[in-house]
């Protein structure tokens, strides 16, 4: 079989960008996971809703994609802090199934309101001028932009391990993942700690959101579109395992990129035969722990 | 040294507690002093460990009066509780697997000043400084023990409430945890302890209630301990 170098770095280089957005996903997936008990199904609607963000605070306030960064998950975390208050807090003693339920409807209707009032051919957004161009990497050419998407998620998802496995806050979430009761029994404020963590995994939804503008357009059904792969992801990695929602998603999105490249018709189903093959051998996912 | 102030620092009136729809506590009402080692016994499911909840604010329901320093508990959160100086260490020790041994010794944040520092809780469990970095729940029974009363004593709080703190250990573990305690009586602390072990509770209580049905049926200082055998025999089987 002759390879063709350039197509397949060119493809590797999509997976690795794919994978960044299933990175940044499922890691906010899982940290809402790992702490609330929630499926939030609304996460692909909460990272459209980042993009959305993005466009509004240029078109209307004037800020541009550095601003959008800071300031767009801010806002949707703060959406994601009342829809806790509002909706979640009252599922935590109730099956999974009632929180996967009641954030399916949430997507939808935050879906459908975004459509009705934008319509579904999406929104353009430009690349930040700072970031255009490509670099001639001799083997394959580099947009500027996509690089800086694996980077900077890379970092992100690297920070936000960091802080849960190596810091004092992070042992409050493990500790209080385990056992609330008692985290909260010696003067931690658990349910301020659990408000506040699902607006943080909202918020890296809003910021994955951002960095997807100006590649994929700003469209109401973006997210409908990439979160049923992330949930396959987080099943993949493990529910609620921080490290393998990270490693899982950089690494399936590289393997999607090679079955592009060697097996294109599967490409789109790939990540659902290692899912089923996942779930047949190791339940609890390549990095999450048995129950 | 902790400060020690005149009258009752825990009172606790007609404490009713449930689980749902079982009601476990009918009614319970005894004090601890500043600077006491006080004991509650009795039975199997006769409210001890309930009790105990009931103070931290971690059952279901609860009414009555509980008054910590003057200053009513009962419709405070638990972490409200916590930071108004109590601190818990549960039965079942509560140790994190997910956490080393040295986050789950530094995890209770300082409700207070006054607490022990690191090095002075090292000199009380000198195992401890050697499996800083083990897993929590790696350590052995005696030693999650240890860690267990260890990180509450970081705190700050003045009012210690240790649940069964000998249950499953071998003997010379349990005269380590009594001379801890000791140690700590000695240092200001108060302690409000649950045991089912009544030799290991007569070396180190002042006082003692008997539980019962959810409520306390009698109480005796240490002092009046021979006089009390028969009691303690009917209520307790010792």
């Amino acid at each position: 079989m002759d390879i063709n170098l350039p197509a397949l770095f060119g493809q590797l280089l999509i997976g690795l960008i794919n994978g960044s957005f299933y990175a940044l996903l499922s890691l906010g997936l899982a940290v809402i996971f790992g702490m609330l008990n929630i499926i939030n199904f609304a996460h692909g609607a909460q990272y459209m809703m980042g993009a959305f963000a993005a466009y509004f605070l240029l078109q209307f306030a004037g800020l541009n994609y550095w601003w959008a960064l800071i300031v767009a998950p801010v806002l949707v975390g703060g959406v994601g802090i009342l829809i806790e208050r509002a909706f979640l807090q009252w599922l935590y003693k109730l099956d999974h199934l009632y929180g996967l339920l009641l954030t399916f409807g949430l997507a939808l209707v935050i879906q459908g309101l975004f459509r009705h009032q934008y319509g579904s051919s999406g929104l353009p957004y430009q690349i930040p001028p700072q970031l255009t161009g490509v670099r001639d990497l001799g083997f394959t050419f580099l947009p500027n932009y996509r690089a800086w998407v694996v980077v900077f998620s890379l970092a992100v998802c690297l920070g936000t391990w960091f802080m849960i496995e190596k810091t004092r806050l992070g042992a409050y979430l493990r500790a209080a993942t385990e056992n609330p009761t008692l985290v909260r029994a010696f003067g931690i404020n658990v349910p301020r700690m659990i408000t506040l963590t699902y607006g943080f995994g909202v918020g890296l939804a809003a910021l994955a959101g951002v960095m997807a503008a100006p590649i994929y357009a700003v469209n109401p059904t973006m997210g409908a579109d990439i979160i049923i792969v992330v949930f396959a992801v987080v099943v993949i990695g493990g529910m609620g395992s921080i490290m393998g929602a990270i490693v899982t998603g950089f690494g399936l999105g590289i393997v999607e990129g090679l079955t592009k490249y060697f097996f294109p018709e599967a490409s789109n189903t790939v990540i659902f035969v290692i899912m089923v093959i996942v779930l047949v051998t190791r339940p609890a996912g390549l990095f999450g722990r048995a129950a | 040294m902790l400060d020690r102030t005149s009258g009752p620092l825990l009172e606790i009136k007609d404490l009713h507690a449930w689980y749902g729809e079982s009601h476990i506590l009918h009614g319970a009402t005894f004090n601890v002093q500043a600077g006491e080692v006080v004991t509650l016994l009795g039975r199997n499911g006769a409210g001890k460990t309930t009790t105990m909840k009931s103070i931290m604010g971690i059952v279901g329901k609860r009414t009555g009066s509980i008054k910590f320093e003057g200053r009513e508990l009962i419709n405070l959160s638990s972490d409200a509780i916590a930071r108004s100086g109590i601190a818990f260490c549960p039965e079942e020790r509560g140790i994190f697997a997910s956490l080393d041994v040295e986050e789950n010794l530094m995890l209770p944040p300082q409700v207070r000043p006054g607490g022990l520092t690191r090095e002075q809780i090292f000199e009380l469990f000198p195992n401890l400084r050697e499996r800083l970095k083990s897993q929590g729940t790696k350590l052995s029974g005696g030693e999650q023990q240890m860690l267990a009363i260890g990180r509450i004593l970081r705190t700050g709080a003045r009012l210690l409430l240790l649940d069964e703190p000998t249950e499953g250990l071998a003997p010379v573990i349990i005269q380590q945890i009594g001379s801890t305690i000791r140690k700590l009586k000695e240092q200001g602390f108060t302690i409000l302890l649950v045991e089912q072990n009544f030799r290991f509770a007569s070396t180190v209580a002042d006082r003692y209630y008997i539980m019962e049905h959810g409520k306390i049926v009698e109480q005796f200082a240490n002092s009046e301990l021979n006089e009390k055998l028969e009691t303690l025999h009917e209520y307790l089987g010792v």
